[in-house]
């Protein structure tokens, strides 16, 4: 108990400089918090991916298209359960900066295939009903200020024109890690004009989603779908959803690299910050040191001494940087919904923050304590500040 | 001023640890400042350079990138008439209707695979693009399924060697040369004929007609008349400005991530700065008393102080500038979220990265030492020399 006591008043001595410390360590663990969220952020759309739906897609790369009787030859395939299928439509929304995910898809099939986008009854039968219809996310439907009826125009980069559409359902996701910033309409909708407009490039599709009786059967249904197309005009890659969805990561991998390497050095940067607060602080003690060693007290009890100061300020300092974690997080996914959907702070990421700060907290006392330490006692006691 | 002045560079030194831990941590702080920004610089070079100026690049309208658009014969063969057309020596129009794919390659370290631009170029695509170097083998002979590589892609993707295939659309493309174009977007492309690709991929349309002004002044009639002939629905820009356009987004991003990081993290530092000080002046009470009994004015001992804290500030710049010049070594190799395809550039030190970073760190020097500064030179003589 004495000695606890006697940490804290050491620690609160110089309040100043403990206090610009614990403010320091506190950003640096906010800012590792974040830069931990913005990685998880990035992975967000393999955890929202199910493991039992399939991807299909053109083998040579996404731009290309496969033709929509493919459908029902998937269709014929043990272990399909259900069939979908869209284009990715990248319509601009009045300016390139507003960016979100627009997809043309087969409207019925695709709610069942995605039960996770939440729509009422009455919504997903307008939605339906209305071949000029949209709906989209409730993120996305906020930001814009949307009302259910709203026409909303974007702008195709990929198919030419202005396209109108008409809002008539906004779902929510079922849980944090849906994305509820996409817009989607009829495919009907696309191929009908295109077949007016472009007529070479109607009935094509950009990608099918496939549902699987049993996730076991995944690999089977992909491999078995592939092998129907081999050395047609369009061969087809099918993988699961998550492995589509990975792919995508991967091709940004570097910029993820980077992103971890800065979050280990917020850790360096406070680390010496840190160690200089205990290096001064025991520069300043030596003679207390040489007394208590007189007294005698052994190098155990020095260490001790030490290593508990650094280790309060520390996780003073991370407490309030969790704490403050979860505000900034709010803010940050308010304003940058467009780079990154789904912005939370995982309960990992603060044990993260933790054993970085503990970590922190402990290499920052090594030195002191081996100066404080090795010292002799007459040098301790002679030696001015 | 001389005593002062050099009192805190002997200070400085007398505390090796301190200051080196101080100066370790804005160091760090300048660094990752300096090579966001110098990932940022290097995209954007990357692409700037990738385009002359004039070259102009002919698209559908709408389409930000040659991947989404589609020029239809006819309208190539119109835009092909246009009178601004350079001519070159054997009296040929110096015009390009090319065709721009994407497929996906293998990555060589692991597999991944990635997104790749190919293009299928005319005669007088090389003639347009005079950085482009072949540096291996040999040129594709046109009409056949032979293809050459940029340096990048040779590098970072599998069996892209001389002599090696790669597959897709049904066929084998045969890699005959690999070219170095520098630092610039072609060095990440995979260029074969044009229509052996348009037959291969199915596309009977090509993505842009690229060709050279006779005079770059000419530039403003020959967009009005393009973009206002009813019968194309297309848009010309000069190839500088489109490339531009094609690193925004992600420059954007590095340069906004760069500066939130380094406010962020440089507060770190700063905190750091002003613990250092704060201590320096307090353990030097009796010494500040004693200058200032010998007659140093307060504005002296502000200086000193000032100096010392902006001289801690500036071996962080330094250290951390030196360190972040070593990045200029690594190549980068991603996915531009904007064109859909790999494209590899390096870290880019320029002096504005140079001059920013320098500033930046004096600035966490002065900040960080200012206020310990002021209290160390409002000191009353007589109550700093009694401290004991």
């Amino acid at each position: 108990m004495l000695f606890l006591k006697l940490l804290f008043r050491n620690t609160f001595r110089h309040r100043l400089r403990t206090g610009l410390t614990i403010l320091g360590i506190a950003i640096a663990i906010l800012a590792f918090g974040m830069l931990r969220t913005m990685i998880g952020a990035w992975y967000a759309g393999v955890e929202a991916s199910s493991a039992g739906r399939l991807v299909t897609r053109n083998a040579i790369s996404l731009i290309f298209p496969l033709p929509l009787n493919y459908k029902d030859k998937i269709r014929q395939v043990s272990g399909v359960s259900i069939v979908s299928y869209g284009n990715w439509f990248g319509g601009i929304y009045i300016d390139e900066k507003n960016f979100f995910a627009n997809f043309a898809i087969e409207p019925k099939s695709y709610l069942e295939l995605y039960p996770e986008f939440m729509l009422s009854r009455a919504e997903a039968d307008a939605f339906l009903r209305d071949r000029k219809g949209f709906i989209a996310g409730r993120k996305l439907v906020e930001k814009y200020g949307w009302k259910i009826g709203t026409t909303v125009t974007l702008k195709g980069t990929i198919y030419p024109g202005n396209w109108d559409f008409v809002l008539r359902g906004i779902y929510r996701g079922k849980d944090k890690t849906t994305d509820e910033t996409q817009f989607m309409f009829h495919w009907d909708y696309l191929n009908e004009t295109v077949k007016k407009t472009v007529p070479r490039r109607a009935d094509q599709v950009g990608f099918y989603v496939i549902g699987v009786t049993h996730p076991d059967l995944a690999s089977e249904v992909a491999i078995s779908i592939d092998r129907l197309f081999k050395n047609s005009l369009a061969e087809t890659l099918t993988e699961t959803e998550k492995a589509f969805v990975l792919t995508f990561i991967a091709m940004t991998e570097a910029i993820l690299t980077v992103i971890q390497a800065v979050s280990l050095f917020v850790i360096f940067i406070i680390l010496a910050v840190v160690a200089n607060t205990m290096v001064m602080t025991t520069r300043e003690r030596i003679g207390e040191y040489a007394v208590l060693k007189t007294l005698g007290f052994g190098g155990w009890h020095l260490a001790a001494i030490i290593f508990g100061e650094s280790m309060v300020i520390t996780m003073i300092g991370c407490i309030l940087g969790i704490a403050l974690t979860f505000p900034a997080a709010k803010i940050f996914s308010e304003s940058l919904s467009t780079y990154f959907p789904i912005f939370y702070v995982e309960p990992n990421t603060l044990l993260l923050d933790l054993t970085a700060a503990t970590a922190v907290g402990l290499i920052a006392a090594i030195i002191p304590t081996h100066r404080a330490v090795m010292i002799r006692i007459a040098d301790g006691l002679r030696r001015l500040v | 001023m001389a005593i002062p002045f050099s009192y805190s560079i002997r200070n400085l030194r007398t505390r090796r640890l301190t200051t080196v831990l101080t100066s370790g941590g804005m160091a760090l702080v300048v660094f990752v400042f300096a090579a966001i920004l110098m990932l940022a610089e290097g995209l954007q070079k990357t692409l700037v350079e990738t385009g002359s100026y004039d070259n102009v690049v002919v698209i559908r309208k709408g389409s930000s990138a040659e991947v989404q658009s589609g020029v239809e014969r006819e309208k190539a063969s119109i835009v092909e008439t246009a009178p601004e057309i350079a001519i070159d020596a054997d009296g040929q129009k110096l015009v390009a209707k090319e065709l721009v794919v994407l497929i996906s390659l293998p990555k060589r370290e692991n597999s991944n695979p990635s997104n790749v631009v190919m293009r299928g170029i005319g005669p007088h695509s090389l003639a347009l693009r005079p950085q482009v170097k072949l540096i291996e083998g040999r040129l594709p002979r046109l009409g056949s399924l032979e293809i050459i590589v940029g340096k990048s892609i040779h590098k970072g993707f599998k069996s892209t060697g001389v002599n090696e295939t790669i597959c897709c659309g049904l066929r084998d493309w045969r890699v005959v040369g690999i070219f170095d174009a520098g630092a610039t977007g072609f060095s990440s492309e995979i260029w074969g004929d044009a229509d052996q690709l348009m037959q291969a991929f199915r596309r009977p349309v090509y993505s842009s007609v690229i060709f050279k002004l006779r005079n770059s002044q000419e530039f403003d009639t020959v967009r009005a008349r393009i973009e206002s002939d009813p019968r194309l629905s297309l848009e010309a820009r000069r190839e500088t400005k489109y490339y531009r356009d094609q690193s925004e987004m992600m420059a954007k991003f590095l340069r906004i991530f760069g500066w939130s990081l380094t406010i962020i993290f440089s507060l770190g530092a700063m905190i750091g700065a002003m613990i250092t000080m704060y201590a320096a002046v307090a353990t030097r009470t009796v010494e500040i008393g004693t200058l200032r009994a010998l007659g140093f004015r307060r504005t002296s001992i502000l200086t000193a102080f000032l100096m010392e804290s902006l001289f801690l500030g500036f071996t962080g710049g330094c250290a951390g500038l030196f360190f972040a010049a070593f990045m200029q070594f690594i190549t980068i190799s991603t996915m531009n979220f904007q064109t859909f395809s790999e494209l590899a550039f390096t870290f880019t030190l320029t002096f504005d990265i140079i001059y920013k970073a320098m500033l930046f760190s004096l600035i966490m020097g002065f900040i960080g030492g200012v206020l310990p500064a002021l209290r160390a030179s409002r000191m009353h003589i007589v109550d700093a020399l009694r401290t004991v």
